[in-house]
């Protein structure tokens, strides 16, 4: 299989196809992680320093910033996650397969200001919810403001980027696999472990990617939703461009979320070629 | 069989609940005649009017909407070529070198990506405006599309085009014929995922426009500190029941046009 | 590959469509307009009938660009991209972009009304003798309650902030200046304090007020007043007299160790293209009646002493909550810019008692 692959490569290796791919690597990803970099290493008077990354590295806050950054993207991963797979498996088996997906994308074009405020009423005191935990004699309770109610909604704004491309995975798979499977005695579930859980995971990876990435910079509902008892890297970034105006460390945590990033990708992908080659 | 099947039915309906109630609250709300989404006092379509009379606000919207689908076309087109690209390099160190580049955009908070855009543009002495907002969503977009298209192309059945480029077909052939087919589902995904993107955006927005042009997310956010007016759910409401025509406008038309050609594929067949 | 096709043709068609509704509105819109003014303002913070009478009177054809934030404001202004003729950012932001040289400096005899503002509003330390900027909107910062929980004169300070038995019932709003700075005034110092002893004690007394806060928020306050999800919350006048029209639960506190006193200002900036339109908007807004049917629109107080004394409602204009006895001054303190090293260190202030 693989060698099949780097000789196909060879042939089809168009540099002019991609060329715009690339231009846009080099104008838009390069030339601002330059301007970064640049950045990161001056002081607010504009003199070359070390300071920033010092003072990331010695602080504290910042240092559990970023372990809740982590802890908050995995947890909100793992939600999608564990809603999104049963849902993309049973929509692929549905009839009307196209309609469904198109369904699941129409509700984030709407503005995601506007779904956190809607969050706010159906979630608040006098809301929705407390309403009937009322009504059904459990009392209100406290929901929003919690980590439980920041995590809810992060799931609900991130569920489509996950459910997207677990369902093409699915719905690429082979049929006769699945049948084959079947005609050798396997049961629904064995069938859904053996052969189409491995044969998605290139989509189920593409979907933590989708997911686990943005979630690591989020702000907005940390503060709309959490009420600020989350506070993540997102946060930092954001105050410091905007409120404190120190470009300079607001960059250096950006790097230092880019490399962790980098990080947590080449562990996911190491697991990935073992897994492959097992399956293979 | 069939009870799993209605738990999986519940399950889905659940699901598709939890995404539509928001916005069904938003819509519910967009007739209160009272000012806030708290109390329902009573109904009324004054926000509606509102909404037809406010010539500044459509505009809005229809540069908002313009600015999404030309973003995310382009974007659908080089993120998938890109894909493309990476998945024949045959380096496995540039290839992930490509990978963790695609994914920088991904991970960045938008106000990094707005300020440094902001910069780029400054520094070459580009004019703010349409052009630079509509290059921006294109730029933050790709990245997603290509997400989006890889695992399809990992899937790819490798024999399939050696076979094509055996029968003498061409490097276009083997792209039209072979490789597009196969993962039109990703770049549907990724179309949809970066006009969503597109449409979200605001801190990127902010930064990069100028001389008049703005879209929707920014007048939004920038309405927050004076409260954000009902109007605005009526909107939302109208731009949504829109896509909503339009998306079940589409699938019937493509269902339509589907059976037609089967049965003309049927009738050629005799 | 077909239905990528047919995809690029749906989208084609909608593109061009766009466009036609776009060429059309463009069109109907600017009728022989002798010239654009240019207006960067916070969303929805002018009566919109105002500007349309305004385009009337002068022929100018306005455009209206918004901001979310005096600090983003001040990053569009300062790298260039675009000449607005009219900013209208707060005082401290008012401050920095004078020390910049970032503003015109106004020519009085351009400008009809000045003698319209209420006196006081003339000679403040950010801008003495308004010679960059011209009030539009002012107000305080407060404490909004809610009478179904709080009792009335319960709270009359902020030192009430701190009692025992508001354990997780406050919001506060969420900016470092706001609460730092109240912390300072309640200890009997400047909320522009830079003495490291005052700030030190301003930090430890901080985090003795961390039990009592449920929750940090912006904007999104409002709504959580009114739908009465805490008792109590720290906030501008501005928005609790939005606030109070919504829940007549809700009253408005203004403390009585002083309090902030904020601006937001009519500037013009140094690029601007169009200084004549600028004068005119500015003269036009002076005028009581054009802010008296602003302040009625925004709910927020006027600084324009003609229109308090005749036009607008006196119940409004009695409310000492919302247009204070301007005669202890002192009481009320305006923010000034700290330079960026204190910036950090109130931030900093802030950002340890988020995270505890």
């Amino acid at each position: 299989m693989r060698k099949n692959n780097s000789e196909v490569s060879v042939q089809k290796q168009d540099t002019l196809l991609m060329f715009p791919y690339v231009m846009w690597i080099v104008l838009f990803v390069l030339a601002p992680i330059f301007l970064l970099v640049y950045q990161s290493l001056l002081n607010v008077d504009g003199a070359f320093t070390f300071e920033n990354i010092l003072r990331y590295f010695t602080s504290v806050t910042y240092l559990s910033m970023t372990f809740q950054s982590f802890l908050y993207a995995g947890l909100i991963t793992l939600v999608t996650l564990i809603i999104s797979y049963p849902a993309a498996y049973i929509l692929t088996k549905t009839e009307h397969k196209e309609l469904w997906r198109m369904l699941l994308i129409l509700p984030t074009w709407i503005n995601i200001l506007l779904k956190a405020y809607a969050f706010i009423g159906i979630l608040s005191q006098s809301g929705i919810v407390n309403r009937f935990l009322d009504f059904i004699g459990i009392g209100r309770q406290q929901i929003l403001f919690t980590n439980f109610s920041f995590l809810l909604v992060a799931s609900y704004i991130e569920l489509p980027f996950m459910m997207m491309p677990i369902m093409n995975a699915i719905s690429e798979i082979d049929p006769s696999l699945i049948q084959a499977s079947h005609d050798l005695g396997a049961n629904t579930w064995a069938t859904i472990r053996k052969v189409i859980l491995p044969l998605s995971m290139n989509g189920v990876r593409s979907g933590v990617q989708a997911v686990f990435i943005p979630s690591l910079s989020l702000f907005m509902l940390t503060r709309l939703i959490g009420g600020n008892r989350v506070i993540t890297l997102g946060t930092a970034i954001e105050q410091h461009f905007l409120v404190t105006q120190n470009w300079g460390m607001g960059s250096t945590i950006g790097i230092i979320l880019i490399v962790l990033m980098f990080i947590v990708i080449k562990l996911t992908s190491n697991k990935k070629a073992r897994r492959g080659v097992s399956n293979d | 069989m069939t009870n799993s099947l209605k738990w999986s039915k519940l399950y889905l309906f659940f699901v598709f609940v939890l995404l539509y109630l928001p916005i069904l609250y938003l819509v519910y709300f967009s007739f209160n005649e009272g000012g806030t989404m708290n109390e329902f006092t009573s109904f009324t379509l004054e926000h509606y009017s509102n909404v037809l009379q406010d010539q500044r606000l459509i505009q809005i919207v229809i540069h908002t909407l313009l600015v999404a689908l030309i973003s995310s076309t382009v974007a659908t087109i080089i993120g998938t070529l890109g894909a493309i690209g990476i998945h024949f390099v045959k380096s496995s160190q540039l290839k992930e070198a490509l990978l963790n580049a695609n994914n920088i955009l991904l991970v960045s908070p938008d106000v990094i990506i707005g300020s440094s855009f902001l910069l780029l543009f400054t520094l070459v002495g580009y004019q703010l405006g349409y052009m630079s907002v509509i290059l921006s969503h294109i730029a933050f977009s790709i990245p997603i599309v290509v997400l989006m298209v890889l695992p399809n192309l990992e899937e790819l059945n490798q024999s399939m085009i050696k076979a094509a480029e055996d029968l003498g077909a061409n490097r276009w052939q083997v792209l039209s014929q072979v490789i597009l087919p196969n993962i039109t589902a990703g770049i549907f995904s990724g179309f949809f995922m970066a006009f969503t993107y597109s449409l979200d955006d605001f801190a990127v927005t902010f930064f990069v426009t100028g001389n008049g042009f703005t879209t929707l997310s920014v007048e939004i956010y920038s309405r927050a500190r004076q409260g954000i007016s009902l109007e605005i759910n009526a909107l939302s409401t109208l731009l949504f029941i829109a896509s909503l025509l339009l998306v079940f406008g589409y699938y019937y038309i493509s269902q339509y046009s589907r059976q037609m050609h089967k049965k003309k594929k049927a009738v050629t067949g005799k | 590959m077909k239905k990528v096709v047919q995809l690029i043709l749906v989208i084609l068609a909608l593109i061009l469509l766009l466009l036609g509704m776009d060429r059309y509105m463009t069109q109907s819109s600017s009728h022989s307009a002798e010239g654009t003014l240019t207006i960067y303002n916070w969303g929805d913070y002018i009566d919109p009938s105002l500007i349309t009478a305004f385009e009337k009177e002068t022929g100018l054809q306005v455009i209206y660009e918004t901001f979310d934030s005096n600090e983003a404001m001040y990053t569009k202004v300062q790298q260039g991209g675009t000449a607005y003729d009219i900013v209208i950012p707060s005082e401290y932001m008012i401050e920095r972009m004078i020390d910049e040289d970032l503003l015109y400096k106004l020519d009085d005899s351009k400008i009809e009304g000045m003698d319209h503002l209420i006196e006081d509003f003339r000679e403040l330390p950010f801008d003495p003798g308004n010679q960059y900027s011209v009030p539009y909107f002012w107000g305080t910062l407060g404490i909004i309650y809610n009478d179904k929980m709080i009792a009335p004169d319960e709270i009359t300070s902020w030192e009430d902030l701190w009692k025992p038995e508001y354990q997780n019932n406050l919001l506060l709003i969420d900016g470092a200046r706001e609460i730092v700075g109240l912390t300072l005034q309640n200890l009997g110092y400047s909320l522009n304090s830079k003495n490291p002893t005052e700030l030190k004690e301003a930090k430890d007394k901080m985090s003795t007020l961390a039990p009592n806060v449920k929750a940090i928020v912006a904007d999104e306050i409002k709504m959580y007043m009114i739908q009465e999800e805490a008792p109590i919350a720290v906030t501008f006048s501005g928005e609790a007299a939005d606030m109070m029209t919504e829940n007549e639960h809700l009253h408005y506190v203004l403390p009585k160790e002083g309090s902030n006193l904020w601006f937001d200002n009519m500037v013009i900036p140094k690029n601007a293209q169009n200084l004549e339109g600028a004068y005119a908007f500015i003269s036009f807004m002076l005028r009581p009646e054009n802010a008296t049917l602003n302040a009625e629109y925004i709910g927020y107080s006027s600084p324009n002493q003609t229109a308090i004394e005749h036009y607008l409602d006196k119940e409004i204009v009695n409310d000492e909550q919302f247009y204070p006895p301007l005669d202890n001054i002192k009481n009320l303190e305006v923010y000034e810019n700290l330079g960026q090293e204190f910036i950090e260190v109130y931030n900093d202030l802030f950002l340890e008692f988020k995270m505890n």
